[in-house]
């Protein structure tokens, strides 16, 4: 409580105070400067943004994060990471307090357009699901109607868990927290009957329950949520990094440049990957950075398949197939401009 | 005293001086000029807020309020659905939390009076249980508690399905983690002459008490002015209920689908909620009702005694009405603390306005400056509307000292 009003205040206080300097100034000239990126992230959630025992940060979020450290200095490590609520996360963007909100964050026209912020691509493709205990003998979630449904504010899940019963005629009990780990918690004592979020997150949500084998995610899909990196607006070139970050990563995997062949591939003669990785033309230039700054975020991180499979894909936990997260030319929708 | 007479002779003269050495004018020009820098300071401030939401394309004003707000909430005490404004939002938030503020005053109050008149008492066991209440409570951050009430205790009851109800069959009253649930009582035709008929009691007690004052400082006769105002306040509406045909009925709770339906219930949020504020508050007013009767001198019962005054009437009249104008302004104090103490509703997910407008509402809109600002003047007003009340109170009980 005192955390929110505390970071509702240095909002209020930066936006009063520095404002001009957060909103107008070259985010990457502060970044450059303090030799690192500040990256707002989830408070946990396994393979989007969660730390390990260590502390160390891992996801598909985060490697984006990492990606964008290694465009800028070459350094995949050179990235703190700010754990933030979804109620906090804007305000933290706003004020300055991060330089990248990186956190499954749904792309939508009022956050796009009234909050002074940018939505720099779409790194993962969501969908709002349902999750029941296989004990109640639900298998669709059209037979919900009267139960309690666990959900996190400030989100979009919020919104358009009233809109689907609103639209099916149900009602529905809501139960609203402000943390993630708030809402686990009340799922797994079974203050509800329900637990909604994106689908991506009740798999991951499912694995940090007491038994998540008694667990069952429901077919329905209610909502496109389309998870992706956020920028202030007005700061056209750091907006520019974070979305060729992304579209690097992309692009590498369509080319199939991986982290392992990615210095075997520099030799390449193709004039597509040549231009990806900076020995020919001068697109570095064109974002402020050097010439081999896709080259780092691919030799440091990966392409976005890689990052894909490590945190979510098949090998992990989660198990979460492509599906429309597959590049287009594979029946997917992740399609990155060309590099040209 | 010769040289006091000469600095007043020297102020005299001070009339023929330039304002710059005057004190008086001095200060009043200070005072202007930190009230102008004031006003500037917070001028600036806004005027640059302003600029700078506008600069970085943040949208900005209070046209949200009339917006759909398109979200539900749990809990609400006045008709609400998600094609509500943001505005009713924001009044469900607020009741819900003066609705919980108002309850645990009142529980805070009855506990920590009782548990402060245990702490003096002579039996030992009564006094130690009254020591380790206020020991224990007061040292625990409040967080931890409601944590403890919300986590430990209510969310490890059994389900609604677990308890073992039959679907369909009705129950009168049943505790599970979905809430305390009792029958709610349904009014039908003529069910508000019963409102009217307690009206009448309450209204009845009051003269009464005020006659019966009266006649005592006439005639020294005594009026048992409390049992005959309890007799008509539970006889007078309960004879218009049998009278008018008993027009109310009761609605069971039962098991229906996944939830209870019908009857009355209360959420465990609220219940933590309450329990927490109301038990932890009780404990420092418990120490402040100690506090004040301590501070009656001894020897004002003494006399009491030795007037032939009993007892109960001796702490009634003496000790108590002493004591109260001690106890009242710290009293207030812990009222204001409750109030505001009752935002950290958002940690347990009960609704209260920090949660639905200060959490979901901000979101929504992605206003925070402006939703911030109106949550914390709301949170002002109510402080100061009880400080207010407060006050007036304890003019109204203080002695009439001479």
């Amino acid at each position: 409580m005192n955390k929110k009003i505390l970071s509702a205040v240095v909002g209020i206080a930066a936006v009063a105070g520095m404002g001009a300097s957060a909103a107008s100034a070259a985010t990457l000239d502060d970044v450059k400067a303090k030799g690192f990126v500040q990256c707002g992230v989830s408070t946990g959630l396994a393979g989007f943004s969660a730390p390990n025992d260590a502390g160390d940060w891992s996801g598909i979020d985060v490697d984006l994060c990492r990606g964008i450290a290694a465009a800028v200095f070459g350094d995949a490590t050179a990235v703190k990471f700010s754990p933030l609520s979804a109620k906090e996360r804007f305000t933290a963007l706003q004020s300055g307090e991060i330089d990248v909100l990186s956190r499954n964050t749904t792309w939508t026209m009022s956050r796009d357009t009234q909050l002074g912020l940018n939505f720099a691509g779409v790194n993962y493709y969501d969908g709002q699901g349902f999750m029941v205990r296989k004990s109640l003998g639900v298998n669709s979630a059209l037979q919900l109607s009267g139960a309690s449904v666990c959900v996190q504010t400030g989100t979009t899940t919020e919104l358009n868990l009233t809109d689907y019963f609103k639209a099916n005629d149900m009602t529905y009990n809501p139960v609203v927290f402000e943390k993630l780990e708030e809402v686990n918690a009340a799922y797994d004592a079974n203050r509800c009957d329900v637990y909604t979020t994106d689908q991506s997150g009740l798999y991951s949500i499912r694995l940090g329950l007491s038994a998540p084998d008694e667990h069952m995610v429901l077919p329905e899909v209610i909502s496109k949520e389309p998870l992706g990196p956020v920028v202030r607006q007005g700061d056209d070139q750091w907006f520019n990094i974070v979305k060729w970050v992304h579209n690097a990563m992309l692009n590498a995997e369509e080319m199939g440049i991986t982290s392992a062949n990615v210095d075997e591939m520099a030799n390449s003669t193709d004039p597509n990957v040549m231009r990806l990785l900076g020995k020919e033309g001068t697109f570095g230039e064109g974002i402020g950075l050097g010439n081999d700054w896709a080259y780092n975020v691919i030799k440091e991180v990966g392409n976005y398949g890689e990052v894909f499979e490590a945190n979510v894909g098949a090998s992990t936990p989660l198990g979460i197939a492509r599906g429309v997260n597959a590049l287009w030319s594979k029946g997917g929708l992740q399609y990155a401009p060309p590099l040209r | 005293m010769a040289h006091q007479t000469g600095v007043s002779a020297d102020a005299d003269d001070a009339g023929r001086v330039s304002l710059m050495n005057d004190p008086k004018a001095r200060g009043l020009v200070f005072q202007a000029l930190l009230i102008i820098a004031v006003i500037f300071l917070v001028y600036s401030g806004v005027s640059n807020a302003i600029d700078n939401l506008a600069r970085a394309g943040i949208a900005s004003g209070l046209g949200f309020f009339g917006e759909r707000a398109g979200f539900d909430i749990g809990q609400s005490f006045i008709p609400y659905t998600n094609d509500s404004t943001y505005l009713r939002a924001f009044f469900v938030g607020l009741l819900n939390t003066m609705v919980v503020a108002i309850i645990g005053i009142f529980l805070a109050t009855v506990i920590g009076f009782i548990v402060g008149l245990a702490r003096l008492s002579k039996n030992y066991l009564v006094q130690k249980f009254a020591t380790v209440y206020v020991e224990t409570l007061r040292n625990i951050p409040l967080l931890l508690q409601l944590l403890f009430w919300y986590k430990a205790v209510l969310s490890i009851l059994p389900s609604p399905r677990a308890v073992g109800l039959e679907p369909g069959v009705e129950v009168v009253f049943n505790l599970n983690n979905r809430g305390l649930y009792m029958p709610r009582i349904v009014p039908e035709g003529g069910a508000q002459f019963i409102l009217f008929a307690f009206i009448i009691a309450v209204v009845a007690w009051f003269f009464i008490g005020r006659w019966a004052k009266k006649r005592q400082m006439a005639t020294g006769q005594q009026f048992p002015v409390f049992l005959t105002g309890l007799a008509l306040v539970i006889a007078l509406p309960l004879l218009t209920f049998l009278v008018t045909g008993m027009p109310m009925s009761l609605e069971y709770a039962s098991l229906q689908g996944f939830n209870m339906v019908g009857g009355w219930v209360i959420q465990p949020e609220f219940m933590a909620l309450l329990l927490g504020l109301s038990l932890y508050t009780a404990s420092f007013i418990a120490e402040i009702v100690r506090a004040g009767i301590l501070a009656v001198s001894h020897g004002q019962s003494e006399a009491a005694f030795a007037l032939g005054l009993r007892p109960n009437l001796t702490s009634r009249l003496v000790v108590v009405p002493q004591a109260m104008r001690v106890i009242i302004p710290p009293l207030t104090s812990q009222f204001l603390n409750l109030t505001k103490n009752s935002s950290l509703a958002v940690a347990i997910g009960y609704p209260d306005l920090v949660s639905i407008f200060g959490g979901t509402v901000l979101n929504q809109t992605g206003q925070a400056v402006e939703v911030i600002s109106i949550t914390m003047l709301v949170y002002l007003t109510l402080s100061l509307l009880t400080s207010a009340f407060m006050n007036w109170f304890n003019s109204s009980v203080a002695l009439v000292e001479r």
